[in-house]
């Protein structure tokens, strides 16, 4: 069992008698583990990590930082470093004071210092940079040093505020592979604030999507994409074809609903909780199209539809089809197979949509039909 | 209209004096406009230097007589001036330190703190700036007289408040300066970046070592142009000073005194030499002002 690095019981932060920011918020973050807060802005996310980092207190609830409350602990009694959203670099210090800010609060021996600046600056690949100002570094630059200054530190958890929100698409995803590589080289705990799915699910270790306040569903990357159990988190993660549905009965392992147009689909038995009016989900990638005369093998879901609608993108292509005149789903398929004259299935034709049953999921919450469609 | 355009257009009549005002204008207009400009605003200035190497002919430095070194030699030369200057500069000297002090506080809670009073405190900040000098002095006047009167007598140690002299002149000072302070520090804490001292307490460092090392060297250029107007305010005051100074000489009060018999040529070179000086703060400051940047 690994240790608990950070625990949040309870935790709650209210703005004002209206504004509820944080409800309730109970978390456990492991030890060594690349935790990702994800969601959509005004979710809350940032909030929670203000409030492990101190600089905000919660209204009610209770942070442990490895086994200590540090609920009402200012920031610099706890044992954790920040690199906040805009770098907020000391513009009157060097890059090399900047650094050392932390160890010189602790009073560490001038040669220490240097010593460590050096290995932190060769650590984010900054050598060479001491004399520089704030002013004269590039956005991946300074993101790199508000790493080193707070990594330097040595702390128990470092909490990341979206630290490359500011930077162009190209170098985020350089400094994602960097901040993994960083991570996994220091062994600290990382709270990584996000409203980037694909930034969250590259790094993560486990992820907690939230959503008004509060998590939808916490979980490793995967189990997030494949089986998520909420409308939102299906939505936010990737795109997910939805389907209304309603439990029949059983078949072996499987629970047998009944979809759009009367066709029955197979699910695993264990994803329901008992309900008989469903959501089910399946990923696009997942489905398979074949011409509408095919053979399919028996263990397969499948739909009758007609394709709506054919885009190209180059790896794969997308196609909407329409399942007995009433739900609309896409589906990928890589261009593997593609010819050079053209679709392989064009607009109009009939086609079946077969996948298997483990990879359809159960939104939970089918009632709270809130946004979230998939983009 | 280019110029190949304008030598390809058909012949006109050659451009009456009306298009050439209107051409010469153009391309002189902005020009002559600054120079005069700037040639008002320091014409005052030129002619009190000029005058300050004037020769003393008679008791008044109204009309040019001759170069002479003869003031810059013995600049304090004159009964009373020596130590009007030193009054002047004492109380601009501490006016400063305890405005800039107690404005750069005011200023920085009135923008980082939400408190009741905040938004009275802000107006009231501003009164001493809107309200005439001459009706400021005045009431300080009577404030101060009437610190000597019962019930006041028996709180107010006597001597500090009345008779009038060096401490109320310091006291007005350092009131109309606060408010000084506090409008050109404030502007400097608006685009100041709270995540800064965020960021050194994420560090390691408390409220007090995060403001001696993060908000104070980064309002400093602020607090320094705050500082320098306080001075500037408080070492030529005369309205106020004069309603508040007794039998004490400041330096505008002594040359008011001394302007009813005489002008010696000795104001000239005091004028001089604070214009000197301030000017030497302000290019320091601007220097130091452009290295933070």
């Amino acid at each position: 069992m690994p240790e608990i690095d950070v625990r949040l019981v309870d935790v709650t932060k209210r703005f004002g008698p209206d504004v509820i920011a944080v409800d309730r918020i109970n978390l456990e973050v492991r030890d060594g583990e690349f935790f990702s807060l994800l969601g959509p802005s005004g979710c809350g996310k940032t909030t929670t990590l203000r409030m492990i980092g101190g600089f905000e207190e919660p209204t009610s609830g209770l942070i442990e930082l490895q086994g200590q409350d540090v609920t009402w602990l200012p920031p610099y009694r706890r044992n954790v470093n920040t690199v906040f959203q805009n770098y907020a670099l000391f513009p009157h210090l060097s890059i090399y004071e900047n650094v050392a800010f932390g160890l010189r609060r602790r009073r560490v021996p001038d040669r220490e210092i240097r010593n460590r600046v050096t290995e932190m600056l060769q650590l984010v690949e900054l050598p060479g940079y001491e004399k520089r100002r704030p002013s004269q570094l590039s956005g991946g630059q300074a993101q790199r040093v508000a790493l080193a200054r707070a990594l330097i530190n040595r702390p128990a958890v470092l909490l990341l505020d979206e630290p490359l929100g500011a930077l162009d698409l190209k170098l985020r995803k350089q400094m994602q592979v960097e901040l993994k590589r960083i991570q996994q080289e220091v062994g600290i705990t990382f709270i990584y604030v996000t409203h980037d799915q694909e930034e969250a699910m590259t790094m993560s270790d486990r992820i907690a999507v939230m959503s008004a306040g509060h998590y939808e569903q916490l979980g490793t990357p995967e189990e997030l994409y494949e089986r998520p159990t909420t409308r939102f988190v299906a939505g936010f993660l990737g795109v997910s074809n939805m389907l209304r549905a309603t439990r029949l009965g059983e078949d072996g392992a499987y629970a047998l609903v009944e979809v759009v147009g009367g066709s029955r689909v197979r699910v695993p038995r264990d994803r329901f909780d008992g309900r008989v009016e469903v959501e089910v989900g399946v990923r696009p990638e997942k489905i398979r199209m074949l011409a509408s005369d095919a053979e399919v093998p028996a263990q397969l879901n499948r739909l009758p539809g007609r394709v709506a609608h054919a885009s190209y993108m180059g790896v794969s292509t997308q196609y909407i089809v329409q399942v007995a005149d009433q739900a609309d789903l896409t589906v990928y398929e890589q261009n593997v197979e593609r010819t050079v004259e053209g679709s392989i299935h064009r607009q109009g034709e009939a086609v079946t949509l077969a996948w298997m049953p483990e990879h359809t999921f159960v939104i939970r919450d089918a009632g709270a039909a809130t946004g979230a469609e998939p983009d | 209209m280019t110029a190949i355009a304008r030598d390809l257009a058909p012949a006109r009549p050659r451009p009456g004096a009306r298009q050439r005002l209107a051409a010469w204008v153009d391309r002189w207009g902005l020009a002559v406009y600054t120079v005069a400009a700037v040639a008002y605003l320091l014409m005052p200035i030129a002619v009190m230097i000029a005058f300050s190497f004037n020769e003393q002919v008679g008791k008044f430095n109204y009309q040019w007589h001759a170069f002479s070194l003869a003031a810059w030699l013995n600049p304090f030369g004159r009964p009373g001036m020596e130590s009007a200057i030193i009054t002047s500069l004492q109380i601009a000297f501490i006016s400063t330190l305890v405005a800039t002090a107690l404005g750069t506080l005011i200023a920085v809670s009135l923008t980082r703190y939400q408190f009741p009073g905040r938004s009275a405190t802000n107006l009231f900040i501003f009164l001493p700036m809107a309200t005439p000098e001459i009706v400021m002095g005045a009431s300080l006047l009577t404030l101060f007289v009437n610190t000597a009167q019962a019930p006041f007598d028996a709180i107010i140690p006597k001597g500090l408040l009345f008779p009038l002299g060096f401490n109320t002149i310091l006291i007005a000072h350092i009131m109309f300066n606060i408010s000084y302070v506090v409008v050109t520090v404030k502007a400097r804490m608006a685009g100041f970046d709270r995540r800064l001292e965020e960021a050194a307490m994420d560090l390691g460092a408390n409220e007090w070592t995060t403001f001696w090392r993060v908000t104070f060297p980064l309002i400093f250029p602020g607090i320094l142009a705050a500082a320098l107007l306080a001075f500037s305010l408080s070492i030529d005051d005369f309205v106020v000073t004069n309603f508040t100074s007794g039998l004490t000489n400041t330096f505008p009060i002594w040359v008011w005194g001394s302007i009813r018999n005489s002008l010696p040529v000795q104001i000239n070179v005091v004028g001089t030499m604070i214009f000197g000086a301030a000017v030497l703060l302000v290019l320091g400051s601007t220097l130091l002002q452009r290295r933070g940047h």
